[in-house]
């Protein structure tokens, strides 16, 4: 029993649960997956040969570029207009409304919508933006326009407008954490030393914001980026990301391409984290 | 509605003709079938629980049905034998799935309609005169030399791949109130007229052949073999397709039945890739959709049943039992009702009222109105089924949904395109 009590065998012995865990279920597939993209494949069957092929067609094609880029615009977009809409609420809910059973409240209602499936909040938007919509009705009984507005649905608008609908509670909660956190006589003391609200908002709100923004980041932009069913709902399959890309690999029993576009995204995902970790220490500042 | 009563008896009368040895084991275990558990999976259009219900009724077996789109069908088929004990799949598929060795070859002599079943699915020839057309025709795929053979024969064996179930004959949907003139041609679909209000299918092997039809109609492509493309056919066929797609021709891809439907109905789009009972589906709420057949013939496809390789002893016996009901007549007349074609037409026939016989086999005027199974109203006295007779339509099939060798080239292909 001596042994247990040294304190290397029991730290070890401690952290041995997660790491099995973590290596069961996330180091292993991701092996697996990096593997399999190496491989060759026809309908029916999977050829275990190392070959770049997969590889060599990703990068060689124009299509992958294209959609990395349409990835990473559908990502940006995203992450502003969810940025703006869930700085502004958590804002709200945390500096505007006094009362903390008011807070909790309004919090929660933010929350309603999401006790509904995605999928049917998201499908729910094509009735209301489509030719014959409630939305081109409603403009054109108003006069606004002529004709109905085409680019409604089945646009990168109406991509973006999914994604934001869908996601912009991950900002919200973040953000509206770290705000609540603000020790208020910080606010007090730049009123006191002259500061206007803007000056105040900039200069001392949102540097004690950033942790939770990048939290809310970090959701929004991997969500985006991974997605591939609000795409292809919402652009009526016009439209690809890399998602899409791999969805599309899978369907067709093309793994090793599938797994091949993965690594690629994995890798890009990862890296524009690490960036974005550059800008704020979270593990410090939480 | 003329319904003939159906007892486990007739089918054994019926079937004793022609196979009296297989049919005769049945009987031993009928009361142990019962028990049996058989599990089907395929796609949407024929695993219906009505079926499962009757055969339940008729022969005591559980069937249970999971609807799968055709992607999910070949790679359930092609990678998981063990969790299914019946294939519902279309021939394009078998064509992919059957060189895995996970389905197992059916004896012919077990099956007490094979001498019925449409020469579709035995020589390729519907009528002796017929030609047969481009594409994975059923036929093609539809024997194998022996049992355990992975390779397909050229004419037909005791052995069969799959039990033709189930076929049609596809073309495009219009809207022709919103229309407004008459469509006789594919090329039709890329017409600038449609601009923003043409839609196609997001299959790739299906879709693909849509697009051959349209080029060829085009006088773009002229195609040596529309069903088994060169890789510089392939990328001309693409050419065309992209530059429209760039140009906004499409308003949508759509991938799964009810998504057709709702272009449809609501008006986003006049004018797509479609299949039968989507339209059925979009008349029934009343709006006016018309299955068009068109100068240069229809884009075809076929189903049928296979059996696992797993299966075996009482189960596969039992399977047999539930082939030899499928084409015995109910099954037939409740897809024919649907505006599908039974394998073996002439025994859905006493499912069916004359009415319903001359409508939708016979391309008859409706002397009264036409139901669906499920109590629809699809026509009213006086009106044609688009494309007329059974003849008339699987007479001008130009081509069958297929797998091409230059399949994997082809999917990446439509990637690009579905990208771009």
């Amino acid at each position: 029993m001596q042994i247990l009590k040294n304190r290397h065998v029991a730290g070890w012995l401690q952290a041995a649960p997660l790491t099995l865990v973590l290596a069961a279920f996330l180091v292993l597939p991701i092996a697996t997956i990096v593997t399999v993209s190496f491989w060759q494949a026809t309908e029916f069957s999977i050829i275990p040969a190392f070959s770049l092929e997969n590889y060599r067609f990703l990068f060689g094609s124009s299509v992958t570029g294209r959609v990395f880029l349409a990835t990473f615009r559908y990502a940006f977009l995203t992450w502003a207009l969810t940025l703006a809409i869930g700085f502004t609420v958590a804002y709200y809910l945390a500096f505007h409304v006094r009362s903390q059973s008011w807070q909790i409240a309004l919090f929660l209602l933010c929350t309603i919508p999401f006790w509904t499936s995605n999928i049917i909040r998201m499908i729910s938007w094509i009735p209301f933006l489509g030719r014959n919509g409630i939305a081109n009705q409603m403009l054109i009984s108003w006069g606004v326009v002529d004709e109905p507005v085409e680019w409604l649905l089945y646009s990168d608008f109406s991509v973006i407008l999914a994604f934001v609908h869908l996601y912009t509670l991950f900002m919200v909660v973040p953000i509206f954490n770290t705000m609540m956190r603000i020790d208020r006589s910080l606010v007090e003391a730049a009123y006191d030393n002259g500061a206007s609200g803007w000056q105040t908002l900039i200069h001392v709100i949102l540097p004690l914001c950033k942790p939770g923004i990048m939290i809310g980041t970090i959701f929004v932009v991997t969500l985006v980026m991974g997605d591939f069913i609000t795409v292809r709902f919402m652009s009526g399959s016009q439209r690809a990301n890399v998602g899409r890309l791999i969805s599309n690999d899978i369907s067709l029993l093309q793994y090793p391409s599938a797994a091949a576009t993965a690594v690629v995204l994995l890798c890009t995902v990862l890296l524009t984290i690490a960036i974005l970790l550059r800008f704020v220490d979270i593990r410090k500042e939480l | 509605m003329a319904k003939v009563g159906y007892t486990r008896r007739s089918v054994l009368k019926t079937g004793a003709a022609a196979a009296a040895t297989t049919l005769a084991a049945p009987m031993v275990w009928s009361q142990e079938s019962k028990n049996i558990v058989l599990r089907q999976f395929g796609t949407g259009v024929s695993n219906l629980n009505e079926v499962a219900t009757k055969v339940k009724e008729d022969l005591g077996i559980t069937l249970e049905m999971t609807a799968l789109d055709s992607d999910a069908v070949t790679q359930r088929a092609a990678t998981q034998p063990d969790s299914f004990d019946i294939a519902d799949i279309e021939y394009w598929i078998c064509k992919k799935v059957w060189p895995t060795g996970n389905l197992q070859a059916m004896d012919v002599s077990k099956i007490a309609n094979y001498d019925k079943i449409v020469g579709i699915f035995k020589d390729g020839k519907l009528t002796p005169e017929s030609e047969i057309a481009q594409g994975t025709a059923p036929h093609t795929v539809g024997f194998v030399e022996g049992q355990g053979s992975t390779a397909f024969a050229d004419e037909q064996t005791n052995w069969m791949t799959l039990i033709p179930t189930i076929y049609n004959a596809d073309t495009l949907g219009i809207r022709p109130d919103l229309i407004g003139r008459p469509i006789s041609n594919w090329s039709e679909l890329l017409n600038p007229e449609f601009k923003g209000k043409a839609s196609l299918l997001d299959i790739s092997s299906i879709g693909i052949m849509d697009m051959a039809m349209v080029c060829e109609s085009m006088g773009e492509i002229t195609y040596g073999d529309k069903g088994n493309m060169t890789r510089e056919e392939i990328d001309a066929t693409f050419a065309i397709f992209t530059e429209a797609k760039r140009a906004g021709q499409f308003r949508a891809f759509w991938k799964t039945f009810d998504e057709s439907v709702n272009l449809m109905a609501s008006g986003e789009v006049v004018i797509q890739s479609m299949w039968s009972p989507a339209i059925t589906a979009v008349k029934t709420r009343g709006i006016p959709c018309v299955y068009q057949p068109l100068e240069e013939g229809y884009r075809s496809w076929g189903g049928g049943i296979g059996l696992s390789k797993s299966l075996t002893g009482m189960e596969l016996d039992a399977a047999y039992e539930y082939i030899n009901w499928y084409l015995s007549g109910w099954v037939g007349g409740f897809l024919m009702r649907q505006g599908y074609y039974s394998a073996v037409p002439e025994t859905s026939k006493e499912f069916m009222s004359e009415n319903e016989w001359g409508y939708w086999f016979e391309g008859k005027e409706a002397t009264g109105e036409i139901t669906s199974p499920f109590g629809d109203v699809l026509a009213q006295a006086g009106e044609v089924r688009d494309g007329g007779s059974f003849y008339d339509r699987m007479g001008s099939v130009a081509c069958w949904n297929a797998v091409m060798d230059e399949n994997q080239y082809m999917v990446r292909k439509w990637n690009e395109f579905i990208a771009s």
